[in-house]
Parts: structure tokens; sequence; C-alpha cells
């Protein structure tokens, strides 16, 4: 059977033998005969219809009354736990599902057995009249006549003019939603104040770390001294901030000319904010020394400084400047040389303007 | 025109009591023209009809849930130390809006419940505004008359993500906390303005304390009061348009064929709303969605491995991932006099999405240019009809959900223990051949697919019954259609290309040739529906096997 035409008419070769060109398609049969449902015929399917559609009312009080057992038997004061919580949860969610299932289900059956199914053919009218539309277009144009626009280019052109710029003072006044970006974004809390360097503390609770306790393989999470102190935009300062600080075997470090003294013996402080999109990267990989994004896998090397090995980032990560105190501790020398995170359109001028 | 003004004129008497109720409304407001137009509307029926009842039925229960929470949710950003019944989180530094989405879901009584009704309810109504989209896209539901409908459609769509996404980030919770990290990274990234607008939104540096209040305003009041201003002038077109049916017997451009709406369709849309409601609260009862007490408060420094954005982020955010940021030691992000070009942010973050919206909100009028079709079309296109729409269709969704994937790069690879790195190299290479892939797999099969219905339409049915004939040979018995599933494989246009066609100067220019090769690409490869003189040569040709074909039908009539 699978011999039949390419699905055109004119190639099958079917057309010109039936010789029948005025019947090229297949009339309309119409609706189809409308084929009554059990219920229609049978007076006892109808009344059983009926029970289960009252019988599915039955279930949605059923379930309101869960609900209100749930909402109002189940305390959750000072003692309760996590599991009191998930029970009366769960319960409340069966009491509504039941509530609003049995009303749902119980119309949609009570319409689909018992309620007239005969499918009815409306007539569409058309959506405007053609009268309708010749004033309309009629009264337009005396519209636009009348107004003598098109006869008086001064008035179009000064309108137009007003127009287009009454919206500025709209916009000017959203001009207080924030202050000016200037150069918040190239500085951190990491730079020395008062000719004090900072010292490296754990992120959160900001004790200071010392060099001899960063062992070969381990990592810290950083954050500057005196974040925690800060009492307004603590959050903020973080956000730029933060650091992770590993230690190597200080052979495997390669550190580029003019960067050799910003590690101390094999340790090195990377800024923790990736270069991408600025999600904190978080996942250190001891064995291969990758430092992994885990919002978009940007893979960073820590053997080649940081560059961008796999992923969406283009830039390596910032590296911290670090030495040791007198008394032991890791600070940093100074600032980062250049912007931490995300890129932004200023952002070379603000590593110019750093290294300058 | 009451009855005490004119007591000689013969009045009209309400008999029953909704008769007495209808009337004394009617006196006052004269609705009885709005119940006569509507009072037995015909609707047609049909299963894909209901995702947008979906829709509009998620977002009442979304403005239900929400309402609720509002009473209880503070969206500041003040600093707090938390003191509510979770104990893991007792005297932990956080945000009042932490700390009030905290208790709502452990100290208010049903806000667990309720918040967890909220954001299922509101991926709902993302999903099925998606998906009812793709059912009228791929019925061709968008021609004219009902173009601006679908525009309208796409808004809201682009809507219900933004509702989305303002309201996910209010809890201040480290995930969402994230997100905005992402989004705020995706700002700087726009030349020019990007810093400003960056700083702008957050009212200063990232994360600022004030970005919670000011998504919160958009999230309760602007985006929910455009969706409602959206869905009015959509429903209110649907009006206008009346519903499109499918093809099949007693259906044509000229009418609607489905049940009245009082009271059958009704009924079964407003059981319906009960029905979505119950499922949603199922949901909510037993999924847990977004248990911000097991991420903590916003940290700029921490992150959990595996996070996910709300699904219908998740295209951009996949789209983000796919991008790479270095080819080779060439950097794709680029400084270019003094001025910074982040191109492996900004592309896959506006390219992808760009393209996806033009494409949608553009595709009614490219596909009426194509095919120079201006009549009014009320009845659908069954997708396998229309095999280039729908070819387009699903490459433009396997794109879409290769981006999705995308998002999940390193689920996929901790799931299936491979490589994160091939993962994300299957999937750049498929980003880009994936949409060709489903277009050529699609329209075969849309073609195959109509001749599967040519051959059924004028062969009959396979009714598995094997028939041996006397001289040796098997056959497998066909049951041949009766007219009306007939009609619904036959009847159906199937356009062949329009070639380029002179214009008013009797020239044909450049854009015209260039329309007729899209049109050459669009019905070149075209089935046509079977006619009654292929079926009449059929039946001769098969007569010996409709001899046993009637004896056998007597046969089984007969016992």
């Amino acid at each position: 059977m699978g011999n039949h035409s390419d699905g055109s008419p004119n190639h099958s070769g079917t057309v010109a033998t039936a010789g029948q060109n005025e019947v090229e398609k297949f009339q309309d049969p119409g609706i189809p005969p409308h084929r009554l449902r059990l219920a229609d015929t049978d007076p006892k399917a109808a009344k059983r219809a009926e029970r289960q559609v009252a019988l599915l009312f039955g279930t949605s009080v059923v379930g309101t009354l869960i609900f209100l057992v749930a909402y109002f038997a189940i305390d959750l004061g000072d003692d309760s736990t996590i599991a009191t919580i998930r029970l009366q949860n769960a319960l409340l969610g069966i009491g509504t599902a039941f509530a609003m299932l049995g009303i749902g289900t119980g119309i949609v059956h009570w319409a689909k057995a018992l309620m007239p199914d005969h499918e009815v053919s409306e007539e569409r009218h058309a959506i405007r009249t053609e009268d309708d539309r010749q004033a309309a277009v009629r009264i337009v144009d005396d519209i636009v006549e009348e107004t003598g626009i098109k006869r008086r280019p001064l008035i179009r052109n000064t309108l137009l003019g007003a127009v287009a710029l009454a919206p500025l003072p709209a916009l000017a006044v959203f001009g207080d939603l924030g202050p000016r970006p200037d150069d918040a974004l190239a500085h951190t809390m990491w730079a020395p104040q008062d000719g004090k360097l900072k010292r490296l503390t754990r992120d959160p609770d900001g004790t200071p770390i010392k060099a001899a306790d960063v062992t070969i393989g381990s990592a810290f999470h950083v954050i500057p001294e005196g974040l925690n102190e800060l009492n307004e935009g603590k959050l903020n300062e973080k956000a730029k901030s933060v650091v992770l600080l590993m230690r190597l075997n200080p052979e495997e470090l390669h550190p580029s000319p003019g960067r050799a003294d910003w590690a101390y013996n094999g340790i090195v402080a990377y800024s923790k904010i990736c270069t991408h999109v600025g999600c904190p990267v978080a996942l250190y990989e001891q064995q291969t020394h990758h430092l992994l994004c885990p919002c978009h896998q940007s893979t960073f090397d820590l053997t080649q400084e940081c560059k961008v090995i796999f992923g969406p980032a283009s830039r390596p990560l910032p590296q911290l400047p670090i030495a040791v105190d007198a008394e032991g501790y890791l600070v940093a020398t100074s600032d980062f040389h250049e912007p931490v995170g995300p890129s932004y359109w200023e952002r070379e001028q603000h590593e110019r303007n750093i290294n300058a | 025109m009451s009855a005490t003004s004119t007591p000689s004129a013969p009045t009209f008497v309400a008999k029953t009591k909704g008769g007495r109720i209808t009337n004394f409304v009617d006196e006052r407001v004269g609705g009885s023209g709005i119940l006569r137009e509507f009072g037995r509307k015909v609707f047609p029926d049909h299963w894909s009809f209901m995702f947008g009842e979906v829709a509009l039925y998620s977002f009442v229960i979304l403005l239900l849930s929400g309402t609720f929470l509002t009473f209880f949710f503070d969206p500041s950003m003040a600093e707090t130390h938390y003191q509510g019944s979770y104990t893991p989180l007792k005297n932990v530094e956080m945000s009042v809006a932490y700390s009030s989405s905290l208790d709502i879901s452990f100290d208010v009584r049903g806000g667990l419940f309720m918040r967890q009704v909220h954001h299922w309810s509101a991926l709902l109504f993302v999903a099925s505004v998606s998906v009812h989209m793709l059912r009228v896209f791929f019925t061709g539901a968008f021609r004219k008359p009902r173009e601006m409908n679908w525009v309208v459609g796409g808004v809201l769509l682009i809507l219900s993500m933004a509702a989305g996404f303002t309201g996910y980030s209010l809890p201040d919770d480290l995930l969402s906390g994230n997100g905005l990290r992402i989004i705020d990274g995706v700002i700087k990234s726009i030349p020019v303005v990007g810093t400003y607008i960056s700083f702008f939104l957050f009212g200063g540096e990232f994360p600022g304390t004030v970005i919670i209040g000011r998504l919160y305003m958009l999230h309760i009041l602007l985006v929910p009061a455009l969706i409602l201003l959206m869905i009015v002038l959509h429903l209110f077109m649907v009006v206008v348009h009346k519903h499109t049916q499918y093809p099949g017997p007693g259906r044509n451009d000229g009418n609607v064929v489905g049940y009245p709406l009082g009271p059958v369709y009704a009924a079964k849309a407003g059981g319906f709303f009960f029905i979505v409601f119950g499922v949603v609260a199922l949901m909510a009862g037993f999924f847990t969605i977004n248990p911000i007490w097991n991420y903590g408060p916003y940290d700029p420094s921490p992150v959990s491995a595996g996070t996910q954005p709300d699904w219908y982020i998740g295209f951009v955010d996949g789209a983000l991932r796919l991008m790479p940021g270095t080819i080779g030691n060439w950097s794709v992000e680029q400084v270019w006099f003094g001025q910074v070009f982040t191109f492996n942010v900004l592309l896959p973050a506006l390219v992808p999405a760009g393209i996806i919206f033009t494409v949608l909100f553009t595709y009614p009028w490219i596909e009426r240019w194509i095919t120079k079709d201006n009549r009014e079309h009320h009845v659908l296109d069954r997708p396998r009809n229309a095999p280039t729409r729908t070819a387009i269709g699903m490459a433009g969704f396997v794109w879409y959900c290769v981006m999705w994937a995308a998002a999940g790069s390193d689920l996929i690879a901790t799931h299936f223990h491979v490589s994160l790195n091939d993962v994300t190299y299957w999937l750049r290479a498929l980003f880009f051949v994936g949409p060709v892939i489903a277009f050529i797999v699609t329209k075969r099969v849309a073609l195959a697919l109509q001749r599967k219905d040519r051959e059924i339409a004028l062969h009959g049915r396979e009714t598995g019954r094997i028939v041996r004939l006397p001289h040796g040979e098997f056959i497998e018995v066909h049951a041949p259609l009766d007219e009306y599933k007939r009609y619904k494989l036959v009847g159906f246009e199937s356009p062949s290309p329009l070639p380029a066609e002179p214009n008013a100067h009797g020239v044909v220019d450049k854009k015209e040739k260039r329309r007729a090769l899209f049109s050459m690409w669009f019905f070149e490869d075209r089935v046509a529906p079977a006619t009654p003189a292929e079926l009449a040569a059929a039946h001769g040709h098969h007569g010996e096997h409709e001899a046993i074909e009637s004896g056998e039908s007597q046969k089984t009539l007969s016992h």
C-alpha cells in the first residue's frame, strides 16, 4: 500500500482519471450526530451521577474541617519543632486540597454528566462593519483637518519639541535614586588606614590569622580587620573585600615581575568576588589548585596567578599583596591594585588611577 | 418601560426568583444586554485551551496568597538579630526582611503554607503562560485577527517573569541575594550607563539598604497592576474575536462550535479554578519550595554549590554559563578607547533573550508577509499541517531548552558523574546545532504525520486483523473511516509556494523576490490533503479487499 502520491494532487495521476474537477475537496459533513450519555437515557445513571456530585461536594466539607482542625489544634508555641510545622503544613495542604478539589471536581462532573452537552454552532460576526470603518476614517480625517495641524507647521513643530522635552523632569526626579558611582568601586577596606596595615581576619568572627596557622593545602575565608565593627555599610564593604587565603608550595606559584613580594612563604590572597558577575568564588580544589565559582563555573588557576582556565569569566581574580607584621599576623600591604568584582564601563580608568 | 409607569402596555413579568433579580438589576443598570451577549456565548472545548485558564487562575491564587503575605512581611533591610522560634538561626544577624520571612514560615499559623502556595503558584503562573503561548504558536492562533492579542500575551510573559523575579528576591536570603548579585553584575556590563543604573537601582553600592523595599513596591503594586491591565485587554480581545477552534466536521472560519457559556462552559471553567487551587494546595502541603531557613541570611561571602534560580530565569543564567570568557588566550572582555566592553556578560545576557522575544513579537507579521495571507483565521492549524512553522517553533524551543539545561550544568555533572567541562562543551555545541537538528527533525516528523493522515483517510485505519486469502496471500484488514473522522484528516489547507508577483508598477522588486524565496522555503515541502477523487481511486484499487471487509463486518454483526 505504500505506493501513493507524493502529496501533490497534480502529480498523483488520480485527479485526471476521476474526471471530477469540481469536487476537489471533501465536503464538510457538519457537526457529528449527538450521542446521548448514559445519564441522558437511564434515570438510574443520572441519579448515580447526582449522588457522585453530592459526594464530591461532601469531601470538600471534610477538607474544610481538616483545615480548621489543623489550624486550631496544632499549636505553634515556643516549644514547637520543625516537625510540628511540617505536620501542620501538610494537613493545611490536604485540607485545602480536599476543600478545593471537592468543589472543583464536583462541579465539573455535574457539568459533564448532567448538564446538556449539545454542541452548538454560533455564527461569527465581522469584527467591524464597512459603514463604521468609513465613518471612522472620515471622522479622523475631519478632526485632523479642523485642527489645521498640517497647514500650520509652526504649531506642530513647537508642540513636538515641547512634548519631547516634557518627560525630562520625570527622569530627573529619579536622579536621587542613588549616589553617583564616582570611584567607589575602585577601593576596598584593605587600604592601610593612617599608615597602619590591615590584618587578614577570619570570616565571619574577625579573629586575625597568624602566618604560622596557614599550613600547606589549607584555605581561609578572610575579611579585613575592622569590618565587623562597622556600623554602616558593612555588607557593602564585605561585598568588595572578601578574600580567599591559601598556602601552596612556594615553587608552585609563578609570580609575574613586580608581584614577587605579594605572597608570603607560599601564602597568597585573592579576591573572592568573581570577575564574571560577582558571585563568591567559594570552591577551592586543593589538589589541582583551582578556584571554582559555583554560580557559573568560572575556573581560576592559582598557580598562574588565578588566570581564567574555564568558564565565562574573562579576567583573573585580583591579588591582594600580603606580608607579616611584627607579631606574626598576616597583613595586607596595600589595597588591591585593580577594582575587584565584575567589570564595569569605567573600570579601566579606575585601574589606571590606582596604579598612577 | 417599567411596569408602574406604563401600566397599559403589555409588560414582561419575570416569574422565577432568578428572573426577578435579573429584572431588578436590569431596571437599575441595564445589564441585560451584557447577559444576552455572554449568557449563552459559545466556547469551543479542548484540553489545550486550559493552559490559559491555569494561568489566569494561578494569578488569582497569587493575589489571594500574596495579600496574606503582605500583612506579615516587612521589606526593611535594617539589621536585626533573629529572635523567632527557629533555633538554628537564633541571634543570627540578618535583615528585618529575612527575619519577617522566617516569622511567616515559623510563627504565623498557616504562614508557611501561604508562602508555599504563593511560590508554587508563581512557578505555575509563568509555566502556564509559557505553555499557553506555545499552544497558540503551534496551532497558528496568532494569525489575523489575533496578532495584537499575541503581543499582549508576550508582554504578559515578560511581566510574569518580572513579577517572579522581584518576588523571589524579597526574603533577602542567601540564595536570592546571590541572584541579585548576578543581576548587579549583568547591569554593570551595560556600556556607558551600566554603573549608574546599578548605583541608582541599589541606592549606591551593592547590596545597599534599599533594594528590597524598591523590589517590594514593584512586586506588589506596579507589576501586578500591569499584569491585571494586560489580562483585561487580553480577555477583552478574546471576547471580541471569539475563541478559536480546532479543525473538524462542522467547524469553519465562519462559525464557532462548542458549549454555551451558561451553564456547561461556565461550570467547567469555574470548577477548574477550584481544581487548580486544589492541586497548588497539594503541592504546597507536600513539596517544600524555597526553604529560606536552610540558606541563611544574605552575606556576600558564602554561596552554596548547586544553587539554582527559579526555573524561568534559568535560560538567561544558562546562557551566562555557556559563554566562554576567554577563547584561547584572547579575552572576550575588551577595552576599547579606555572603556570596558564586557561582551562575555553582555552578549549572553541580552542576545538570546533579545532574539527570542523579538522573533516572538514579530512572528505574526513575518508569517503574514511571507504567506501574503490576509484572511481571518478562526480554525486552528494542527501543528503537523503547518510543518515549517512547527519546525521554527521547535527550533526556538530546543534553543531555549539547551540554555535552560545549561543553568543546571553543575547538577547534570554531579548527578551523572560526568565532567562539568564536558557538559559545558556539549551544551555549547548544542546551542548552535540543536535548533538546526530540531528544525529538520520536526519538519520531517510533521510531513510524515501528514502522510500518515493521508494514508488513513484514503485506506482506513489498521484493524490488526490479518486475513488469509484463498490463494494464500495475507492481508491486514483496514476499516474505512466514517466521514466525520475522515474530514478531520482532510479538512485543511496546504498552501503551495507563492512566486514573486509584480507590484502596482509592474515591477518585481527585491523585497518581493526575497519574500518569494521565503515562501519557497516555507511551503516547498508539502503534503496535500487527500481528495475525494483519490479516495475513489483508492477504493477501486482495493476493491477485492473491501469485499472481504464488508463480508467480515457482516459476520461481526451476525453473532
